[in-house]
């Protein structure tokens, strides 16, 4: 049986840290609304991991109901701005974030 | 005995008049607007036959309307043997002119809305009467001289009447300015405003130390009744107002609203018998009034304006009586001078009436056989105002005018020679009217009942107001100070008389003198008819400076440079500057938006970093 060291905090934090900075980089550069968006998803899961280890870590469960009510919020907001990207298709015709900018002044 | 009950009726016919009465009947406004008055009239007489013999002043406390530091001012009523006289007189006079006023603006437009002003006006005359305080004293003071706006702009679409009103205000609202500077000096002194608290601790006064004081407050209080009671040099606008409605010449501008400075200073004249040097000044100012106004009296052809220059002569002749200490004297002129003027005011509407709105005397003549009542009346209320022996007007003239011997025989020489003039100048009014055949074109009628029974009614008490004896009645308020005096009595008379003999010779036997005596007077008698050019120096001398003040600087320098253009349109011009800078950000795509939150967190990050560092 082999004895494997307990992996470190830091590790989980480095890993946190890489996956949002790819969801920053996503939402920056890519050019689909739905990639746009799934990078939103994924800054929001990195956050939930370093709620998890620091709750872990710690010893409380205060990180363990944080990252709950992350989820929630992301379920809340998928399903809206699902709707909301479905709507702006049906009426666009597209999905390319450049083209949709009218909003602009 | 509800004293608020009097002024609540006139104000609820205002109410009903104002609010319903376009809706309303003509008949239904009279009964509302008259009987307001008569309920009134009538509730007066009773309070008065209850307290009757009144021999000290009953005051009521209804609520403390102010409260504010040491100042405390409450909405009391107090009537009292001066009180009575005025509360009568307005009611009274008041009743007449309102019935009088039913048959004269029969044919005009707004009928409904001259009764609602013309009741407002009796409430607060009726509430500045009753007022025991100079706070509630004012609100009816500035309350009459609204309604005195309104009226007189009653024909609101001729130019002529909003000029006239608008001078009116302006006018008075200088005599206000002092008015209410008074009343300040007032309260800082007496720390009260109550007359009965004011009289108190002016008694208990050191007379040396608070002479300077008290001559201040009781000039600036004169300032207020110089502008409310047409005096020079603030007599300017009563001519003017009569471009009112007749009846409103006869309550407003000639029996009531200008009697109140009159009035205003017999309250307090417990100031002024401690402020000599300002009693001088009333009665010098009231003396010179009385004069200058009578001069122009003589040369004027309007009927109306003849008669206006004759209530600011007789103003001047109440003053006098204040002036020089006959406070029951001035008193007992004002309430005689109600009777014959508002008499005369009537008898000259009812002749304009008759006339179809003919005001010039010089298209008048020979009227006595078309008017008989209007003649008959109208010729006592002239023999009382010239002071005829046995008629209202010699006893309170004479009441005066021997004080003024007493005081001053100066005063009593000038003072009778107006009495001439006043003679001369009804007569000569009176003449032209009624005498020598007529220059006119209308067909000349007798007025309604409705009209004439107030005339009837009028000369009854303008011809035996005399013997109502006012200043033995006022005598527990002011002490009897004037002598019974033989000669002053016969000169004063005799000067009376001869004016009217003079009328009589130059407008009924030889007419032709009166024309060439105009002649050879030239340049002195169009000075006179221009009315000494007072309007046109008033014009010059403050009018049109501050026209062009308020154009040049005012509207040019101040509202347009710095209002409009710096402040409003300059704030406006700074923040759309600010939003088009501000616009460049909202460029509608997210990427960029992003960035922006990027760089947001970032920088937090990075303060709360060099903040936890510091720690």
């Amino acid at each position: 049986m082999l004895h494997l060291p307990p992996v470190p905090l830091s590790w989980y934090l480095i890993l946190s840290a890489i996956l949002f900075t790819l969801g920053v980089a996503g939402f920056l550069y890519r050019k689909s609304v739905i990639t746009v968006f799934m990078s939103i998803e994924l800054m929001l899961n990195a956050v939930n991991l370093s709620f998890v280890s620091f709750s872990y870590e710690l010893r409380r469960i205060d990180g363990h109901i944080y990252s709950f009510f992350v989820m929630v919020v992301a379920a809340a907001e998928a399903a809206v701005g699902l709707a909301i990207i479905l709507t702006v298709f049906r009426n666009r015709g597209t999905l390319q974030i450049d083209e949709i900018d009218s909003m602009k002044l | 005995m509800n004293f608020w009950l009097i002024p609540l009726f006139p104000l609820i016919g205002f109410l009903l008049n104002g609010l319903f009465g376009k809706r309303l009947s003509k008949s239904a406004v009279n009964v509302i607007g008259i009987g307001s008055i008569a309920v009134s009239f009538v509730y007066v007489v009773i309070v008065l036959s209850r307290l009757y013999p009144l021999d000290a002043a009953r005051s009521e406390h209804y609520f403390t309307w102010i409260q504010s530091g040491f100042l405390q001012v409450g909405f009391d009523l107090t009537v009292d043997r001066l009180t009575a006289v005025m509360l009568l007189i307005v009611t009274g006079v008041g009743l007449l002119i309102h019935i009088y006023a039913a048959g004269y603006m029969e044919h005009e437009g707004g009928y409904y809305r001259f009764f609602s002003y013309f009741n407002l006006f009796v409430f607060f005359m009726l509430l500045l009467v009753l007022a025991s305080n100079l706070l509630l004293m004012f609100v009816g003071w500035e309350g009459v001289g609204l309604c005195s706006y309104l009226l007189v702009g009653f024909y609101f679409t001729e130019d002529f009447a909003g000029k006239a009103a608008n001078k009116a205000f302006i006018v008075n609202r200088i005599g206000d300015f002092g008015f209410s500077l008074g009343i300040f000096l007032i309260v800082v002194t007496f720390k009260t405003l109550d007359f009965g608290k004011i009289a108190a601790s002016v008694a208990t006064m050191p007379v040396e130390a608070a002479a300077g004081t008290l001559t201040a407050i009781t000039l600036l209080l004169f300032v207020g009744a110089t502008g409310k009671s047409a005096q020079l040099p603030l007599y300017v606008w009563l001519p003017d107002a009569m471009a009112a409605p007749t009846p409103v010449s006869a309550l407003i501008h000639a029996a009531t609203m200008v009697t109140a400075g009159v009035y205003m200073i017999a309250r307090v004249s417990f100031l002024y018998s401690h402020a000599p040097l300002a009693m001088q000044v009333v009665a010098v100012i009231g003396l010179a009034t009385a004069v200058f106004a009578a001069t122009i009296g003589i040369t004027q052809n309007d009927i109306k304006r003849v008669f206006a220059y004759s209530t600011v002569s007789q103003l001047g002749y109440m003053f006098l009586g204040v002036g020089i200490g006959a406070y029951s004297a001035g008193i007992f002129h004002l309430m005689t001078h109600a009777f014959f003027k508002a008499l005369l005011f009537l008898g000259a509407g009812s002749v304009i009436h008759g006339l179809g709105g003919e005001q010039d005397l010089r298209h008048m003549g020979g009227l006595r056989k078309a008017m008989p009542i209007t003649f008959i009346t109208l010729g006592i209320a002239s023999l009382a105002i010239s002071g005829f022996p046995g008629f209202s007007g010699f006893y309170s003239k004479d009441a005066i005018l021997s004080a003024a011997y007493t005081h001053a025989p100066w005063m009593f020489w000038v003072g009778a020679f107006t009495a001439g003039m006043t003679a001369f100048y009804v007569f000569r009014a009176y003449f032209l009217a009624f005498f020598g055949t007529y220059r006119g074109h209308q067909h000349a009628h007798e007025s309604p009942l409705s009209m004439t029974l107030p005339l009837i009614v009028l000369a009854i008490l303008a011809a035996f107001g005399g013997f109502l004896n006012v200043p033995a009645w006022l005598s527990p308020l002011f002490p009897l100070a004037e002598h019974e005096n033989a000669t002053a009595m016969v000169i004063s008379a005799a000067f009376g008389i001869g004016g009217i003999v003079l009328a009589v010779v130059l407008y009924v036997v030889r007419p032709s003198l009166a024309e060439s005596l105009k002649t050879r007077a030239g340049s002195f008698y169009t000075l006179v008819l221009n009315k000494y050019y007072v309007d046109e120096f008033y014009s010059a001398a403050v009018v049109k400076p501050l026209e062009s003040l308020s154009r040049v600087v005012l509207w040019k320098g101040v509202d347009k440079a710095v209002i409009d253009t710096s402040l409003v349109n300059g704030s406006g011009r700074v923040v759309r500057g600010w939003g088009a800078l501000l616009r460049q950000l909202q460029s509608g795509s997210i990427r960029n938006y992003a960035t922006w939150v990027l760089a947001g967190s970032l920088l937090v990050i990075f303060v709360l970093g060099l903040v936890g560092d510091a720690r």
